[in-house]
């Protein structure tokens, strides 16, 4: 469909600008045959070479199994990996210094502990936070590692244990792998000695509600003091946590302590010490011990 | 010049090009100002960075820079840090105000004389009269057929107008750097300045383009002055005017005294045209006001010589109201008033922000503190059931001299306060060591036992301070309790 009057297809001079018209009309509105500045159009064919130029240096074009490649072999990877050389170019010397020095001396020095905690911080936010929350406040079955209770230790060699070989991280040989046994589940005890059971460690914590019994003490000395303690005050070498204080991961009401004793286990940590380089580590751990938790 | 002047063009072309302008060359009062004015603004710019001043080791010992690497900025004995970035406002406010009042007595008098254009412009008009010559002999020449002596000519222009340029870029960068290393730096080649050498190209490019090319073109369509001063002046302000009263009709010379010795009333303008020769934006003052009129006083000059030479008194043009024309032409005495309510209220806030300024200068401290509570958690609870909140706290030292803070806190009762990385001393206080001209972050875990009796939010006091003078700065924040 032509919107074009047959009539005036043939251009003409236009009598008040003395200009050829394109002979195009609407409406009575002709249209004037102006042309383009000739700098416009030197720099519009300027911009038309320019684009093939780029089209043959760079990855242009896809295909099915990948794309062209261009002729100078830029690649954004590689840009990436410039970029990251000279970042830890920059980096260099303060990684250096904290290869060297040793995880105690750090917090000691101003300089180096300020570089490491924001090193720390943003190696945290990249590989802790998913479970760990952004600020290290954790969550129900993830340790809060702003406080003073640490299930494995709150040392910095313990701290660094933990982020190198994980928790119950079956890929790693020297993963911490002491588990709760599941005393329900495996018929251990009954349900009527869990119930007793849960009382006895809500009194120890008191906890309103709890109710210690003679039953309940001699259940606890026979099935959980091995590992929490006759006082039940938990050991951070098997990872047990302390069932007198005021924390408690999973919850404090009778019905989650009743369950995690029936169906015992516990929360898995990955081991980072094939994902994660030396001096990331070591700032990782620093920064967890200087949130506030650290022993 | 006046927008049907502008409009002028050949019809059928939305563009009018643009009508080359050759001022003439004039001596005089006004003339003699603006030399002055001229060396001495280019002096300070050019020479101001190698000015030193002696801050102690460790400081550079430039008298004005702008340290970014650093984030500092020196003006002899005011040092600024990127927080205190207000002093920059307030000196933007008093250099819009001190504009304001200029306009309010003097119309576009900072147009005329200080404007950097204004300036740029003359220094470059000067190199092209000394190279090839005045007025009437350059438009002589850019008439006529080129010939090899014209291209010299040209050419050395260009080459001293783009050594100016250079120049003018050069003496930008070295506000940026320690200048004697710097020039060192460019004039051997150093590499790593590359940033020097883009910024003295910008602003070559800019200079060069502005005031030899542009001139009184970035006066009348690229700055917006002109249009704004029109809604700032009123009718006391005192502009270039043509006194019409004393000067039409114009008649010759011959014309005039006849007519004088007749008795009769006559003009004192000759039309001469050297008002029109000398502007350097191609205003015909006599036209009446303006907004391509930049207020230079040229044309002052110019009719004041021609009036000495046919024996008339000076000023027929001269700084004066349309208005007073107009009362004089009525018979009634002109007015002036520099004092009105406008000039009063701008000359007030200007003293009272330039007060403001120097109080806020004169009592400045140079410690700071900054708290900042850690969001995420907001509070932790410990093993024995007191509550702890996070906070980051830092430290500024601005003084020249290493210096040991004591940080107390107060508000929260039986509050126990810990510094992550800092030892308490054998009295238990927190005590933080500040290099010279520096700040320390510091994490600080304050714990509160008795924090279940209150909910919500208590306030907290953190006060720093300094042990040698005892001078401190106290901030406030809260405790948050779950």
């Amino acid at each position: 469909m032509s919107t074009r009057q047959a009539h005036s297809d043939a251009a003409r001079i236009d009598p008040h600008s003395k200009t050829r018209t394109t002979g195009h009309e609407w409406d009575g509105i002709e249209e004037l045959d102006t042309p383009l500045p000739r700098w416009w159009v030197i720099t519009f064919y300027a911009t038309i070479l320019w684009s093939i130029g780029y089209f043959l240096a760079y990855p242009a074009l896809p295909t099915l199994s990948g794309g062209t490649q261009g002729l100078i072999g830029w690649h954004s990877r590689a840009s990436v990996a410039r970029d990251m050389e000279q970042l830890n170019e920059i980096r260099g010397p303060v990684l250096e210094r904290l290869a060297n020095a040793p995880l105690e001396e750090i917090e000691a020095r101003p300089q180096l502990l300020s570089a490491v905690r924001a090193l720390g911080a943003a190696a945290f936010a990249n590989n802790c936070a998913g479970c760990h929350g952004a600020g290290a406040q954790g969550a129900k079955g993830y340790p809060n590692l702003n406080d003073d209770d640490w299930l494995w230790g709150g040392k910095l060699a313990d701290i660094r244990r933990t982020i190198e070989h994980g928790v119950r991280w079956d890929a790693d040989k020297e993963t911490r792998s002491e588990t709760m046994p599941a005393f329900g589940r495996d018929g251990m005890l009954d349900a009527k000695q869990i119930s007793i059971v849960a009382d006895q460690v809500r009194a120890m914590a008191k906890l309103p509600g709890g109710k210690a019994t003679p039953q309940g003490a001699k259940l606890f000395d026979d099935n959980c003091s091995v590992c929490h303690g006759v006082d039940g005050k938990g050991n951070h070498d098997m990872g047990a946590p302390n069932l007198t204080d005021a924390l408690w991961l999973f919850g404090s009401d009778k019905e989650t302590i009743a369950s995690r004793i029936a169906n015992g286990g516990g929360g898995v940590m990955p081991a980072w010490k094939d994902r994660l380089d030396e001096p990331t580590i070591k700032a990782l751990t620093i920064y967890v011990h200087t949130l506030g938790g650290g022993e | 010049m006046t927008s049907a002047d502008m409009g002028k063009a050949k019809s059928g072309s939305l563009y009018a090009p643009r009508k080359a302008i050759y001022p003439k060359e004039v001596e005089g009062e006004f003339r003699r100002i603006k030399w002055g004015l001229l060396a001495f603004t280019l002096s300070v710019y050019y020479l101001l960075p190698f000015v030193r001043w002696d801050r102690g080791p460790g400081a550079p010992s430039q008298a004005v820079l702008v340290d970014f690497p650093h984030r500092r900025f020196y003006f002899f004995f005011i040092e600024i840090w990127p927080q205190e970035v207000y002093y920059l406002t307030g000196l933007l406010i008093l250099a819009a105000l001190v504009l304001f009042l200029m306009n309010a007595l003097a119309g576009r008098v900072w147009c005329g004389y200080l404007c950097p254009q204004t300036v740029w412009t003359d220094l470059y008009l000067a190199a092209e009269r000394w190279i090839e010559g005045d007025a009437r002999e350059r438009a002589r020449k850019d008439a006529g057929p080129r010939s090899a002596k014209i291209w010299r000519e040209k050419i050395a222009k260009h080459s001293l107008w783009l050594l100016i340029a250079w120049w003018t870029g050069g003496a930008w960068v070295l506000y940026f750097a320690d200048a004697p290393t710097l020039v060192y730096a460019l004039a051997t080649f150093q590499p790593g300045i590359s940033e020097a050498y883009i910024w003295i190209g910008i602003l070559t490019f800019t200079t060069y383009m502005l005031a030899g090319h542009m001139r009184e073109q970035v006066c009348l369509y690229m700055c917006p002055w002109p249009r704004i001063q029109a809604a700032l002046t009123d009718e006391y302000a005192l502009n270039v005017t043509y006194r019409y009263d004393r000067g039409e009709p114009r008649m010759s010379l011959k014309q005039a005294s006849a007519l004088r010795l007749a008795g009769a009333p006559a003009g004192d303008c000759v039309d001469c045209g050297q008002c029109v020769a000398v502007c350097p934006t191609g205003v015909d003052i006599r036209k009446g006001a303006s907004f391509g009129c930049v207020q230079c006083g040229l044309c002052i000059d110019a009719c004041d010589a021609v009036m000495g030479k046919i024996g008339r008194s000076a000023r027929l043009i001269a700084y004066d109201t349309q208005m007073n024309c107009d009362r004089r032409r009525k018979g009634e005495a002109p007015v002036y008033k520099p004092l009105r309510a406008r000039t009063i209220i701008y000359a007030a806030l200007i003293l009272a922000i330039g007060a403001l300024m120097t109080a806020k200068l004169a009592t400045r401290e140079d410690a700071a503190l900054s708290v900042l509570h850690d969001r995420n958690p907001l509070a932790v609870t410990l093993k024995d059931g007191s509550i702890r909140n996070a906070y980051t706290i830092r430290f500024a030292n601005m003084s020249a001299e290493p210096r040991r803070f004591l940080l107390e806190t107060s508000g929260v009762e039986d509050a126990e306060v810990e510094i992550v990385g800092v030892e308490p001393d054998i009295e238990g206080r927190m005590i933080v060591g500040v290099g010279a001209d520096q700040t320390r972050e510091t994490r600080v875990l304050v714990t509160w036992r008795g924090a279940r009796r209150a909910k919500g939010q208590t306030p907290i006091l953190f006060t720093s301070k300094e042990l040698e003078s005892d001078a401190s700065v106290t901030m406030r924040d809260v405790f948050v309790t779950p």
